[in-house]
C-alpha cells in the first residue's frame, strides 16, 4: 500500500487492521413466549384456574442468555436443531419480539426474509403482497413501484404468476418471491431464515450471487439453515444454538463440524433410548 | 450507520409518542392499502359482486322496517324508513368496525410475528374497511331521502359532525377491544351479541324523543343515544342537531380513543410473545 501515490492512497478504503463498525451487538438475552396452556385462553377456563389457584400461562423459555457482537460486512450462519430458537434470536434482532432480559443494539435497517417467507396473506396475489410488504416495512409507493420490476424478475415466476393468488405458489415460487423482495429492499442487516432450502439449484446460486453482492457492500447477512454446506460455502462465522443457548462460535468449518457430531452423538442417544 | 435501534426487555407503559406517531403515519399508506386489499378482494367469488356493499345494508334496512311496522301495529311511512335507513347504516358500519377491529390483531399473527411496525395500524385499517364500505350507503340513502319527501336544506351538512366522532369512537373501541381480546378470548363470541342488544337500545328502531321513564338513563349510559339521535336529527330531519348530544357525543367519543389507544400503546410490544 505505500508504494501507492498519494491520490490513489486518498481514494482507497481504511486500511484492514481497522475493524469494521459494529452491526450488531447482543448481550445477554432472554426471550420468553408466553404460551397459553389451553389453545383457547377464556374468561371462564380463567376464573375456574382461579379457583383452583392453578398457572394460566406456561412460559416458553427460548433463549437463555445469549450475547455476541457481529460486525459489519459479515455473513453469519447459524445453526442448530428444530426448536433451538433460531428464529426466535432472529425475530428478537428484527424488533419483532421484545427482550425478556437483556439489551439489543441494532446499526441500520433490518429486512427480514421472514417478512413474506412465511406467508402474508396467502389470498392475495403475488404483487399485493409485495406492496403490502415493502408498505409495512416503511418503504413509500414510489420506491416500491421502482423495486417492483426488479423484484418480479429476479423471482422469475413469469408475469402470469405474480398477478395470482400466493395459494397457488409451489413452496419453492414462494420462497422464491420472499427471498427476491428481502434482498431488494436494500436493507443494511438482512435475515435470511430457513427459505433457501426450497428453492432449485439455480436459483439458490442466484441468491448466493446476490447475497455476496449485498455482504460486499458493507451489509451484514444472517443466515438460518438446516442446509449445513450452505453455510460452510457462504459464511464468515458461525453460530451454534442449542437449547436457547449460544453453544459455539467461530469459523464456519469449526462450528458445523462441531455441530455434525453433536447431530450424531444426539441420534445414536434416542436410538439408545429407543431399545 | 446514522440510525441505531436499541431493544431492551418490555414493560407496562406508553412508549415514546412523538416517534410512535410518526412511525404510524410514515405508514399511513399501508393501513389504506391493506383496507383496499380487503375490499378488493372480498365479493369478488358472488355474481353481484360490489353490490353486495350496498344491497346488505338496504335489505336490513327493509327487514327491520317491516318488524317494526308490526310490532307497533302501523306502516309508519317513508319518514320511518328514512330514519331506520340513516342510523342503520351508520349503526352496521360502527359495529363491522368494531367487530372487525376486536379481531384484527389475533388474525394478523403471522404478519405481527414476521413484520415489526405499529401495531395500531391493523385496528384502524380495518374501521377504514368498514368506513369505505359504509359511504356507498349514502348514496342509497340520498335517494331514499328524496323519495321520502324529507326536507333538503344545508343543516343536513351538521351530519358530518356525528358521522366523524362515530368514527373516533369506533377507532377508540376498536383498538381497546383488539386488545383485550389477546388477553380474553371470549371477547370475539360475546361481541355479536353485545352488538345486536347494543342496536335495540339505540335510537335507531325508535327516534331519540321516544325514550322515557325507566329507559330514560339511556340518554347518557348509551353513548350512542347522542352519536346516533344528532345522526338522525342532522340527516332525516334537516335540522341542527342538539348541543348536548354533539357535547356528549364528543366527549364520548375522545374519552374511548384515549382509553383505546392507551390499552393498545402500552402492551403492544408483548403482543408478539402472546398470540
Ligand atoms: N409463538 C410461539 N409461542 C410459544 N412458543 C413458541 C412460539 N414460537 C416458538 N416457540 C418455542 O420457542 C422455542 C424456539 O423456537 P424457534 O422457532 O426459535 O426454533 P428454531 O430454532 O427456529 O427451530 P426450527 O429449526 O424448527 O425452525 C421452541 O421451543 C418453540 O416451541
Ligand atoms: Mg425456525
Amino acid at each position: 500500500m505505500s508504494s501507492l501515490s498519494a491520490s490513489e492512497a486518498f481514494l482507497e478504503t481504511p486500511p484492514v487492521d481497522v475493524p469494521a463498525p459494529l452491526s450488531v451487538r447482543v448481550e445477554d438475552l432472554h426471550v420468553t413466549y408466553r404460551a397459553s396452556l389451553e389453545r383457547r385462553p377464556t374468561v371462564a377456563r380463567r376464573l375456574r384456574r382461579l379457583g383452583r389457584g392453578e398457572r394460566v400461562v406456561r412460559e416458553v423459555h427460548a433463549l437463555r442468555g445469549v450475547s455476541f457482537d457481529v460486525l459489519q460486512g459479515q455473513v453469519v450462519g447459524v445453526v442448530g436443531a428444530n426448536g433451538a430458537g433460531k428464529s426466535t434470536l432472529m425475530r428478537a434482532l428484527a424488533g419483532i419480539l421484545p427482550p425478556t432480559q437483556g439489551r439489543i443494539e441494532v446499526h441500520g435497517r433490518v429486512s427480514t426474509l421472514l417478512a413474506l417467507g412465511v406467508g402474508f396473506n396467502a389470498k392475495l396475489t403475488g404483487r399485493q403482497n409485495v406492496t403490502l410488504g415493502g408498505l409495512a416495512a416503511g418503504l413509500d409507493r414510489e420506491e416500491i413501484a421502482r423495486r417492483y420490476t426488479e423484484i418480479a424478475d429476479f423471482a422469475e415466476l413469469g408475469e402470469d404468476f405474480m398477478d395470482m393468488p400466493m395459494l397457488t405458489y409451489s413452496s419453492g415460487m414462494y420462497a422464491r418471491l420472499a427471498f427476491s423482495v428481502a434482498v431488494h429492499m436494500e436493507p443494511d442487516i438482512l435475515i435470511v431464515d430457513e427459505a433457501l432450502s426450497t428453492g432449485d439449484a439455480r436459483f439458490k446460486e442466484k441468491s448466493f450471487a446476490r447475497m455476496q453482492e449485498l455482504c460486499a457492500q458493507a451489509r451484514t447477512i444472517f443466515l438460518v439453515s438446516h442446509g449445513l454446506s450452505t453455510i460452510t460455502q457462504l459464511c464468515t462465522e458461525a453460530m451454534w444454538v442449542d437449547k436457547g443457548a449460544l453453544v459455539e462460535r467461530g469459523d464456519p468449518a469449526k462450528v458445523v463440524s462441531a455441530y455434525r457430531r453433536f447431530l450424531k452423538v444426539g441420534a445414536t442417544a434416542v436410538t439408545q433410548e429407543d431399545v | 450507520m446514522s440510525d441505531v435501534q436499541v431493544y431492551t426487555p418490555f414493560r407496562r407503559g406508553l412508549p415514546r409518542l412523538g416517534p410512535y406517531a410518526r412511525e404510524v403515519w410514515a405508514r399511513r399508506q399501508f393501513a389504506l392499502e391493506l383496507a383496499r386489499t380487503e375490499i378488493r378482494t372480498e365479493n369478488t367469488g358472488t355474481g353481484l359482486g360490489q353490490l353486495w356493499l350496498v344491497l346488505n345494508p338496504l335489505l336490513l334496512a327493509f327487514v327491520y322496517y317491516v318488524l317494526t311496522s308490526i310490532l307497533s301495529g302501523s306502516p309508519g311511512g317513508a319518514a320511518r324508513l328514512a330514519h331506520i335507513m340513516a342510523g342503520l347504516f351508520l349503526y352496521y358500519f360502527f359495529s363491522s368496525a368494531v367487530i372487525g377491529g376486536a379481531m384484527s390483531i389475533l388474525s394478523s399473527s403471522r404478519l405481527i410475528l414476521n413484520t415489526a411496525f405499529p401495531k395500531m395500524l391493523l385496528p384502524i385499517s380495518v374501521v377504514l374497511v368498514s368506513f369505505l364500505r359504509f359511504l356507498p350507503s349514502l348514496g342509497i340513502y340520498a335517494v331514499v331521502h328524496v323519495l321520502a319527501g324529507q326536507p333538503v336544506r344545508w343543516q343536513m351538512l351538521w351530519g358530518v359532525v356525528p358521522l366523524a366522532l362515530v368514527l373516533v369512537f369506533a377507532t377508540g373501541l376498536a383498538m381497546l377491544l383488539a386488545t383485550v381480546n389477546l388477553y380474553f378470548r371470549d371477547t370475539k363470541s360475546f361481541l355479536p351479541y353485545t352488538m345486536r342488544v347494543w342496536l335495540y337500545l339505540s335510537p335507531v328502531l325508535w327516534l331519540p324523543e321516544q325514550v322515557r321513564g325507566s329507559l330514560a338513563f339511556l340518554r347518557w349510559a348509551n353513548p350512542l343515544f347522542p352519536l346516533l339521535g344528532s345522526w338522525s336529527e342532522a340527516v332525516v330531519e334537516g335540522r341542527a342537531p342538539q348541543a348536548w348530544m354533539l357535547g356528549a357525543g364528543a366527549a364520548w367519543a375522545v374519552v374511548a380513543l384515549l382509553v383505546g389507544a392507551w390499552a393498545l400503546l402500552s402492551r403492544e410490544r408483548e403482543f408478539a410473545v402472546r398470540l
